[in-house]
């Protein structure tokens, strides 16, 4: 692609400033109060506010109960990232199999993205709650012991599979798109090299869609880390006993429920620093691995 | 090495399209036999059926004596190099070759083996360890022949192999194909839709129109003896003169242009003459002469076209050799002998 050349000086910058607007708006903005919050003691009152430089931020990371919410986010997002992209990929690869109704199956796939998280989380709430859900019912018949309100583990559970079922929709799309464009010949070619479907799939299909699946892998994991809120709030609430309290989950916690500003913006710009060092990882060591067509 | 079979092969695509209608052909073992046609005529579908990549709707195909139409792909031994040469481009040559061994169980020490007899061959050992992005589309072409190549096959199948290549490598990889096809003896079904690959290429050519087998023949017999005026105008460049034939009471006249001094016969419908069959100037023994008014002279280097125009406004080509003096608008006569003539009836077919 040539290069665009824009006589007058003024004109890109008028072209760009509704993007600059609205990261500024909603991006540089909030970050920079909260860069600032994070130095800042206030009172419970919220009558005084002095500054304490990092002592926000030295707390935090002293904090036993931040280091567990640390720990239950590597779980729950790994668990959502994977749970979320092995599903799609089943089912991308379920939908190339089909021949009639190909258009339906992926229709139908492609709704829950259109599923607001609160509304996703109540539903998985009310198809597994203990008290009324459907699930739960049958779960307790086939005599499996299910209570998420008491069971950590059953908590974790379901926040990562409503999590993973909200983000399904979304990589099926791209998946079936990376799968459409594989050339038939070489999948044909594979066939006659005596690759059966299961072969075809791990040597071919998954090394040629590999920049697929890495773009996934990094907006998954953003998904898990920061877009799951309304989710584990309608579903769990972030417990039992903090068992689903994520980093993103405590910051509102922290912040919101129990009015510890200056704590709840050191966790939101350690969260920052660990998201762009997660994207900074994946496209420096995993993206070296995969074969661009 | 293997024999194949096809009776009776028809394929009906959901939809309706009837693609092949009917198609009966033994191939020898070791024989090459190229199936030419123009686009839409079934070729690429006949060739997948017996790749297994197209099912079969009705007939049999049957490679080496056994019938193959429920086998898959891999079950059938033969290989195949398509057109876009679908080599893996995620590894290298060397994993391109030994993928079709490794999944069949081929020891390690083997396919080393034949790797290198086939780079040997091919003049791809330099590349072994490339990937196919980084070959020009010659190098590629050679990777998709050693694959076909090291898996030692019962038959090769080609759909289209050269079309995505210059003229002048086309020329030579398709001198290639001949030799390796040759030496190695395998059976071979090669598809494509130039006629000079296919004069050069097959030990028999088989022409299709229609999903439907026009003429089964060596290059030689189908060009020397058309079974119908599609054959005739298909097979050679520049194509056969094609003069309608009207009949005018007793005597048959060619409102394209020209007299017939020969006895037609009253069933024939088209005249054929070969451009290089016309020659220039009035002969007393001639069958047919033409009068033209010459409206383009064609310089292809060692001869030369001449597209002329009759008063009653048809169409012949002649071929001179060398370079010609004819200018346009010179006006002249040509004329043909009577074994010249190719005569069809009504409905296309070769009479005597
Ligand atoms: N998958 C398909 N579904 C329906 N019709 C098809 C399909 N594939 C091919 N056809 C039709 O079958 C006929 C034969 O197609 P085929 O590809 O065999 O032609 P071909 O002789 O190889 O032509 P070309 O020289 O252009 O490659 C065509 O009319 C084509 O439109
Ligand atoms: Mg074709």
């Amino acid at each position: 692609m040539s290069r665009v050349v824009f006589p007058a000086r003024v004109l890109p910058y008028l072209l760009l400033s509704p993007q600059i607007a609205i990261t500024a708006v909603f991006f540089y903005w909030p970050a920079s109060q909260a860069l600032w919050q994070s130095v800042l003691r206030e009172d419970p009152f919220g009558l005084k506010t002095t500054f304490v430089g990092l002592a926000n931020f030295r707390s935090v990371l002293a904090d036993p109960n931040y280091l567990q919410s640390a720990r239950v986010t590597v779980v729950f997002s790994v668990a959502t990232a994977l749970l979320a992209m092995a599903a799609a990929l089943w089912l991308a690869s379920a939908a190339e199999r089909v021949v009639r109704g190909r258009g339906l199956y992926r229709t139908l796939l492609i709704w829950p993205y259109a599923v607001a998280p609160a509304v996703a989380g109540m539903l998985w709430l009310f198809m597994f709650n203990p008290a009324m859900g459907t699930f739960a019912y049958m779960l307790r018949r086939a005599g499996y012991n299910w209570d998420p309100l008491l069971d950590p583990g059953q908590a974790m559970t379901m926040v990562v599979v409503a999590a993973a079922w909200k983000q399904i929709s979304y990589n099926f799309l791209f998946f079936v798109a990376a799968m459409q464009s594989i050339p038939r010949s070489l999948i044909e070619a594979a066939a006659i090299d005596g690759a059966g479907s299961t072969k075809r799939f791990w040597t071919i299909v998954l090394p040629l869609i590999a920049p697929t699946t890495f773009f996934l892998l990094v907006v998954n994991t953003v998904y898990a880390f920061f877009d799951t809120f309304g989710i584990i709030h309608a579903v769990t609430g972030g417990g039992p006993a903090r068992a689903t309290e994520t980093l993103v989950y405590k910051v509102y916690n922290d912040g919101f429920v129990h009015l510890s500003l200056g704590s709840s913006a050191a966790q939101s710009v350690i969260l920052m620093a660990i998201v762009i060092l997660l994207t900074a990882i994946q496209f420096r060591f995993v993206e070296r691995r995969v074969h661009y067509g | 090495m293997a024999s194949i079979t096809l009776s009776d092969v028809r394929k009906v695509y959901p939809g309706g399209v009837e693609a092949v209608r009917g198609v009966s052909l033994d191939i020898a073992d070791g024989e090459m036999v190229v199936l030419v046609g123009p686009s839409g005529c079934g070729k690429s579908t006949l060739l997948r059926m017996i790749a297994g990549l197209e099912t079969i709707s009705a007939g049999t195909v049957a490679i080496g004596g056994r019938v193959v139409n429920e086998l898959e792909p891999a079950a059938r031994d033969i290989a195949m190099v398509f057109q876009n040469y679908a080599l893996y481009p995620h590894m290298s040559v060397r994993q391109n070759l030994a993928y079709g061994l490794k999944n069949r169980g081929t020891p390690a020490a083997e396919i080393a083996r034949r790797i290198d007899a086939a780079a040997a061959i091919l003049e791809i050992a330099p590349f072994l360890d490339r990937r196919p992005g980084q070959l020009s589309g010659g190098q590629r072409q050679r990777v998709a022949m050693g694959r076909a190549i090291v898996r030692e096959p019962a038959a090769f199948l080609f759909d289209e192999p050269l079309s995505n290549l210059d003229a002048k490598l086309r020329v030579q990889m398709r001198v290639e194909i001949r030799r390796l096809q040759r030496s190695l003896a395998t059976t071979s079904v090669y598809v494509t839709h130039d006629q000079l690959e296919a004069m050069t290429l097959a030990d028999r050519l088989v022409v299709l129109n229609g999903g439907r087998i026009e003429q089964v023949g060596t290059p030689i017999e189908l060009y020397e003896k058309p079974a119908t005026s599609f054959v005739a105008a298909f097979i050679g460049s520049p194509a056969m003169n094609l003069l309608p034939a009207v009949r005018n009471g007793e005597a048959v006249t060619l409102p394209g242009g020209g007299k017939v001094a020969a006895a037609l016969g009253p069933e024939v419908a088209t005249l054929g003459i070969r451009p290089e069959d016309l020659v220039p100037g009035r002969r007393d023994d001639a069958a047919f002469t033409a009068e033209l008014t010459v409206a383009a002279v064609e310089l292809v280097g060692a001869e030369s076209y001449v597209h002329g125009t009759t008063p009653e406004g048809g169409e012949l080509v002649f071929r001179v050799a060398g370079r010609s003096a004819i200018a346009p608008g010179e006006g002249m006569m040509v004329s043909a002998s009577a074994e010249a003539l190719h005569r069809f009836g009504t409905e296309g077919r070769r009479l005597g």
